[in-house]
């Protein structure tokens, strides 16, 4: 190995510790290299945390109401959701995964049209092309790829976009993220990979998923700098999540940003946690709470008043209670789009189905 | 363009002029696989791309299939055109998460708001004395998945049109190249368009029976209509062409006049493409059939090592034989001294 490329890897390596802005306690922290977002910034991570966390404690709310078939809480992450999302520019893409609700109605994304799939209406509610936004992916690391080749094609048109892609601690062992990440170097594709390592894939924790000094060190290999992130401090994700989308816009190529966050929920409202894991560590990482920290810093330093946190409340309130008003009004599905979007155009065989379908239904 | 019209080229060769027509009409259109790029590809079917349409649109990737797999679903979603090069059959296995889930399903999860016109080129079937994983007829993975359009050419002309009518096409295709024809040569007339991408073609026309065949089998289904001749039975031979969807009209129409149909492909029987065909042709010609359809295949063993392979692959005295077991005595005398 030659001198040069000695550097190179170095230049790579993620921090031996996570980076932070803000300490859990609400104190600033010093970071050579990451600068802290203007206080505008700050104030906008922080309603948009407390609108997510509302959001999120309503969904899961509407799974015990039956108006929810599922849904996988990203409680405790929101710093991560937010902080990313809030880190993109208009014509940037977000490639979400099905944890990420939060982050699409951050993007700007009619709730009741998130929560589509997971009310089982249809396995994705919006028009991507509207907010930048793919659909959710379920099977995982799979969304990797496409962000790539997107990202790919913006170059190949010359157009600005990066794709920032969401995935998770057991995302990364999939084949999947290991070839998005080797395409991307190679490509020098704008893209911005975003690992929310919550600590449990389900219930497999993160020992068993990996042998890695940390996630971050998995971009080293590709030749991409990697970044190791307090996924619980917005202000963190969002000032490396911005490094690296201007990196990507720049021709830079793509980081890997691994934020260490923990899931406060069970896996989704089927799972149950405490089969796997102590109650104890729960109430550790709710000691490391995103919103509390960022509030604390604010209020501290005078930019947060306790009128301003009222009525970021009350605004978080009341949009909760219009998606609850709305999630509790029936949808009319219609059976014969069943037939409609395989195809372009329906085959003749799907013609006939769908006339199938439609007789069967009149005769009932 | 009529000083093409006698342009004989090989299948591979039409391929090759239909991405460079394609290239060269489209900026949308992108080439991309492994060894497609400097090397032109293990087949040479992008022989000379690179050169003439620059690395940034023919190039080559990574060797990892779903990788390419999914980055171009990734393209298409932003507005280009992909055509991927599978280098082999059994080497697209690990593309087939991003072919099965995403590909073929991302229309329909958006309510048609994603539009993925992608082309994969799979060169597949046997026949060429590869070793294993070369000879694999995957054709019915694919047929299987909802939201693919899967299309073999068996002749250079169609290589030529389907392909650009592939590129062309809204919806995912899955392209089929019979390896074992790359190098049979036919005319091609770049300015002809076909019936439609999933319309069959009846290649020979005859009273007796309809051969329903495809792909590489297109071929020997030919060579043993010409033989059948000889025996007294006029066989119909159907080039399916498009395998999802299926010509039901067209194949149906053949069976109706002939009372008899016999299916040759090279995959195995067991849930094969064939089986698709029997059930909807005794579903919707029942009235007409004279005799079972019969089926004639590879066996339902993992595809042999080459010195084994034609004891696999159908030839024409299975189909031969197939059409004599067509229960001909049970029906009207064929000539003369059979009751």
């Amino acid at each position: 190995m030659t001198t040069t490329e000695r550097t190179a890897a170095s230049h790579f390596l993620p921090s031996e510790e996570p980076l932070g802005l803000v300490s859990p306690d609400g104190k600033r922290v010093e970071q050579p290299g990451l600068p802290m977002p203007a206080d505008e910034v700050l104030l906008r991570l922080h309603s948009g945390m407390v609108a997510g966390r509302r959001f999120d404690t309503q969904a899961t709310a509407l799974t015990k109401q039956g108006r929810l078939a599922v849904y996988p809480s990203a409680r405790g992450q929101e710093a991560c959701e937010i902080g990313a999302v809030l880190a993109l520019r208009p014509q940037d893409w977000l490639f979400p995964t099905y944890r990420d609700s939060m982050a699409i109605v951050a993007r700007g994304v009619d709730p009741i049209e998130v929560l589509t799939l997971l009310r089982g209406d249809w396995h994705c509610g919006y028009d991507p092309y509207r907010a930048n936004v793919a659909p959710q992916c379920t099977p995982l690391a799979t969304n990797t790829l496409h962000a790539v080749g997107f990202a790919h094609a913006a170059r190949v048109k010359g157009e600005d976009t990066v794709s920032l892609v969401l995935l998770g601690d057991g995302a990364t062992s999939e084949g999947d993220t290991h070839e998005a990440l080797n395409f991307a170097a190679v490509w020098k594709a704008p893209v911005v990979f975003l690992v929310q390592n919550n600590g449990y894939a389900i219930s497999v924790p993160l020992a068993k998923q990996t042998a890695a000094p940390s996630l971050a060190y998995k971009g080293v290999g590709y030749g991409m700098p990697s970044v190791l992130v307090d996924g619980n401090d917005a202000a963190a994700v969002h000032a490396a999540t911005e490094q690296a989308v201007a990196r990507a816009a720049a021709g830079e190529g793509p980081t890997l940003i691994e934020a260490i966050t923990y899931r406060i929920e069970s896996h989704t409202n089927a799972d149950d946690a405490t089969r796997y894991r102590e109650r104890a560590e729960v109430e550790e990482w709710l000691e490391r709470d995103p919103i509390a920290r960022l509030k604390q810093y604010l209020t501290d330093r005078g930019l947060l008043t306790e009128q301003a946190q009222q009525e970021i409340d009350v605004r978080a309130e009341a949009d909760a209670a219009s998606l609850r008003e709305r999630m509790n009004i029936d949808t009319v599905l219609d059976p014969a789009e069943l037939f409609q979007h395989v195809y372009a155009e329906p085959t003749a065989a799907l013609r006939t189905q769908a006339a199938e379908l439609a007789a069967e239904l009149e005769e009932r | 363009m009529t000083a093409t019209l006698d342009t004989k080229v090989s299948l591979a060769g039409a391929l090759n002029r239909a991405l460079a027509d394609a290239l060269s009409e489209d900026e949308r259109v992108l080439v991309f696989g492994e060894d497609v790029g400097t090397l032109g590809g293990v087949f040479r079917v992008t022989d000379g791309l690179t050169d003439r349409f620059g690395e940034a649109r023919v190039f080559d990737t990574p060797l990892a299939e779903a990788g390419i797999v999914g980055t171009a679903i990734g393209m298409a979603m932003n507005g280009l055109r992909p055509v991927v090069e599978m280098q082999f059959d059994a080497f697209a296995y690990p593309a087939f998460e991003q072919i099965t889930s995403h590909l073929a399903k991302l229309r329909n999860r958006t309510k048609g708001h994603v539009e993925l016109p992608v082309v994969i080129r799979v060169p597949y079937g046997g026949g060429i004395g590869g070793v294993e994983h070369h000879c694999d007829s995957s054709e019915v993975y694919y047929t299987h998945t909802a939201g693919l359009r899967v299309v073999t050419p068996a002749t250079p002309a169609d290589a030529y049109t389907l392909l650009r009518e592939a590129i062309d096409c809204p919806d995912p295709v899955v392209f089929l190249e019979p390896k074992r024809r790359y190098w049979e040569k036919g005319t091609i007339d770049p300015t002809l368009r076909s019936p439609g991408l999933d319309r069959s073609v009846v290649r020979l026309e005859g009273s007796d029976v309809t051969l329903i065949s495809y792909g590489g089998a297109l071929g020997t289904t030919l060579e043993a209509a010409e033989a059948a001749a000889d025996e007294g039975y006029q066989a119909e031979v159907v080039d399916l062409r498009s395998l999802a969807p299926f010509d039901l009209d067209t194949v149906a129409a053949s069976v109706r006049r002939t009372g008899r149909a016999v299916v040759v492909h090279e995959a195995s029987r067991f849930c094969g493409y064939g089986a698709e065909i029997a059930a909807q042709l005794s579903e919707t010609c029942f009235h007409y059939l004279e005799a079972p359809v019969l089926r004639v295949g590879g066996f339902d063993i993992p595809y042999p090592a080459p010195n084994l392979e034609r004891h696999h692959l159908p030839d024409v005295d299975r189909i031969l034989d197939a059409i004599d077991r067509l229960q001909w005595d049970d029906s009207a005398p064929l000539a003369d001294g059979e009751a």
